[in-house]
């Protein structure tokens, strides 16, 4: 299967996250918050200029913005 | 930071754990103390501190500002990081929300690595229940090792129970507390650095904890660390073991800068595994109200207009709601005010009445008047949108335009804050990690118009625009919120400017909590704000209104070559104070509203009464002639909005922003920029005033 990226995920879609290819402080940002490799993140929605993604992330809803989440690689979609 | 243990102390108790777990609710209910608690992440800027007594027993506890993790990346996480490693506190509550037990137990993890005196508060238990999420008490108990208390802070369920657990557990520690296992070769590293530090260690710090740190190349913590143990601590055994633990794990191809993401990555997979264990779900879309509301709240098209509709209403109804009392207040104040310097006039010499009646009183009167009422309705309105969880949504809906500004979405809640008190915004930046947008964000706060302001903007608006008998509250909404849009617009023009130049970057990254919204505790809500924010705010403005009043008073009565002191200031600042567009009474209470805005238009009907001879006033009309006399007019009030809006920032704000960006060039430069602005807007506008009319 082809890899994306976690911006790529529809709203309302599920993924599993395969790894955070970002670095420095926002990697132990995004590491800290949950993303880890097998964690199941949801798109849930997004900010009226369309430049951040609200995600539910373990039970908590963390707002994401695209430059960073293109950083997010994803799994699979599930529906 | 320095503890100081007297002898009533018998233990000193740190809390910790994520943003915006009730964490300040348990604090609270521990200590009887009334800390502000609002709905967003990173509420608890500065240690908060109290005392609470259990039995025969004194405990201090200090209130941790909220982290995810203490890896630290912002100021806070540092505080918060520092306190628990070396604050040598005897034992850690750390709260964590019921809801997402699976993040807040990352932070758990890191926290048994460092010290054992641990207890566990599942808060927020209630609000789980609800969401149909079971959380195995018992079994989290055993699997950690730790005393695990549930808690509904806000309702006080299980808060005697948590009081006696911090009783029994900070006299005994934990003793079998989960320790995180890492991978054979990491671990086997750890105990190379482990053993050359043996003996070595002030008691508090847990070896294994250090050992594993010293290998990261983390120059921060190393340089806590070294602050804490003393330098030259890290003598040649442990640097020669260090090299050589970080040699083996080379040849085991483990790269020392991977060891961080290592670590992560492995008290991630444990925080899951074990909230797996023992969370249990009831029925699925537990949040449905939230995303329902969410639907609404930050959609593309209802988002943003709802934000400006529900802004538009708090200013409404604080202009609409304060106009009554304001005028009843002064009616008040001013009926007696004969009566009572008759009264002084009895036993006081004649001078010392005059000055305390027509100095300190009159202007006293003045600055509860003109701010109380509006205070007392915005305060309470804008704390219940603070509680509902709205804030973090703001700053979510307009990220896109401080991105075009190279800054940061979370500069909008620190300008929410600013509406209140600039100090708090100025202080609410450390919630931005990057120091590049956070210095923006504090430099750009003044622009927001506090509190403090809005009476001095209220009063212009009512007597030169609306007209003081129409009664039209809705335009004066839209003029004020027009004057707030230029101060933001001036923000975003600032923002941009800074970054092009003497802050030059990149917007960096940054994650944004959304809070789950919660039904604000109204009746709390409006005590709470009227007691804290209320009372604190107007007694900073009556002790600044005192020593005004007095040297008012003074500069109106001594005389110098047959004028008055107050006539010669104001005809020295007349000349600068006219290309503003406004006259050198104007400007004198701009200066000497330094120490706090509200005293602004106080002074200035002070000095003109001083002045002339029209004392007697019972409502705005009559001010609004006072102040025509004064030669008013349409154009000097547009220009004291605008100076109101940019000037230098109050003296309070100023010491913040010198204590947050450690920096005399900063703090000039925040003062500067403002007042630039101000006097460049001002002096232009008049001009074009000048050849237009």
């Amino acid at each position: 299967m082809n890899e994306m990226n976690l911006c790529d995920v529809p709203l309302g879609k599920k993924a599993i996250v395969e790894k955070v290819i970002s670095s420095g402080s926002i990697k132990r940002r995004l590491l800290d918050i949950g993303l880890t490799p097998g964690t199941v993140v949801e798109s849930v929605f997004s900010n009226p200029g369309g430049n951040l993604t609200a995600y539910m992330i373990r039970g908590a809803l963390i707002a994401i913005r695209d430059n960073d989440s293109k950083n997010i690689l994803i799994r699979e979609i599930e529906s | 930071m320095k503890i100081l243990k007297n002898n009533s102390i018998d233990k000193v108790i740190a809390l910790a754990g994520n943003p915006n777990v009730g964490k300040s609710t348990v604090f609270n209910a521990l200590t009887g103390l009334h800390q502000h608690t609002g709905n967003w992440p990173g509420k608890t800027v500065k240690n908060a501190s109290g005392l609470f007594r259990y039995q025969e027993h004194f405990y201090k506890i200090y209130d941790l500002p909220g982290i995810y993790s203490i890896l630290a990346h912002s100021e806070e996480e540092v505080v918060a990081r520092d306190f628990i490693c070396f604050g040598e506190s005897d034992l850690t509550v750390i709260v964590v929300d019921a809801c997402s037990l699976m993040r807040n137990l990352n932070l758990v993890l890191q926290i048994t690595e460092i010290t054992s005196n641990i207890i566990l508060c599942v808060n927020l238990i209630d609000e789980a229940n609800k969401k149909k999420i079971n959380i195995d008490i018992e079994l989290l108990k055993e699997i950690l090792g730790i005393e695990v208390i549930a808690t509904s802070a806000r309702s006080g369920k299980g808060l005697e129970h948590l009081a006696s657990a911090i009783d029994k557990y900070s006299f005994e520690p934990n003793k079998d507390v989960y320790k995180v296992q890492y991978s054979r070769h990491l671990e086997k590293a750890i105990s190379i650095v482990e053993g050359s530090l043996k003996n070595k260690l002030k008691s508090n710090l847990n070896s294994r904890w250090v050992a594993l740190n010293l290998l990261k190349e983390d120059n921060e913590l190393f340089e806590s660390i070294d602050n804490y143990l003393g330098q030259g601590f890290l003598d040649k055994e442990i640097l020669k073991s260090i090299s050589l633990a970080r040699e083996y794990l080379l040849e085991k191809e483990i790269e020392i800068t991977e060891i961080e993401d290592i670590v992560v990555e492995r008290i991630n997979n444990i925080a899951e595994e074990i909230s797996n264990k023992v969370t249990s779900y009831g029925k699925k879309n537990y949040n449905k109200r939230d995303r329902l509301l969410d639907k609404i709240l930050t959609n593309k098209i209802t988002g943003i207009p709802i934000m400006m509709l529900l802004f538009g209403f708090i200013f409404w109804l604080t202009i609409e709601g304060a106009n009554y009392p304001s005028s009843l207040l002064n009616k008040m104040f001013f009926s007696v005010e004969e009566l009572l310097f008759n009264f002084c006039s009895y036993f006081l010499p004649n001078w010392f009445s005059n000055l305390l009646i027509y100095g300190v009183y009159r202007t006293l009167a003045w600055v509860v008047s003109v701010m109380l009422p509006p205070m007392m309705i915005f305060f309470p309105l804008f704390t219940l949108l603070e509680d509902l969880g709205y804030l973090p949504r703001i700053a979510f809906n307009v990220d896109k335009v401080f991105k075009k500004c190279s800054s940061c979405g979370k500069q909008a809640l620190t300008m929410a804050m600013g509406f209140g008190c600039n100090a708090v915004g100025v202080c609410g930046a450390r919630i931005i990690d990057s120091p590049r947008e956070r210095l923006i964000a504090i430099i750009t706060n003044s622009f927001v118009p506090c509190n403090g302001r809005f009476p001095t903007l209220i009063a212009i608006i009512t007597m030169f625009f609306v007209g003081v008998n129409s009664n039209n509250s809705i335009l004066s909404v839209a003029i004020l919120m027009s004057v707030i849009l230029l101060g933001i617009l001036m923000t975003f023009i600032v923002s941009k400017l800074l970054s092009m130049t003497i802050l030059k970057g990149i917007p960096s990254s940054f994650t944004l909590e959304l809070p789950p919204y919660r039904r604000p505790q109204v009746g709390k809500v409006i005590i709470r704000s009227v007691l804290d924010r209320t009372i604190f705010v107007l007694g900073r403005a009556v002790t600044i209104a005192i020593p005004a009043g007095i040297v008012i008073w003074v500069l109106a009565n001594v005389s110098y070559n047959g004028l008055s002191l107050l006539l010669h200031v104001s005809n020295f600042l007349n000349p600068f104070a006219s290309i503003l567009g406004m006259d050198g009474i104007i400007l004198l209470a701009f200066i000497l509203g330094f120490p706090a805005n509200e005293i602004v238009m106080p002074i200035i009907i002070m000095s003109y009464m001083a002045t002339g001879n029209l004392t007697d006033f019972t409502n705005l009309a009559d001010l609004k002639l006072l102040l025509v006399n004064n030669g008013w007019t349409i154009t000097t009030a547009i220009s004291i909005m605008i100076f109101s809006l940019m000037h230098w920032p109050c003296s309070t704000t100023c010491l913040t922003i010198k204590k947050e960006t450690k920096s005399n060039k900063w703090t000039l430069i925040s003062i500067l920029i403002p007042t630039l602005c101000g006097i460049i807007i001002c002096t232009a506008l008049n001009l074009l005033f000048k050849i237009m009319l």
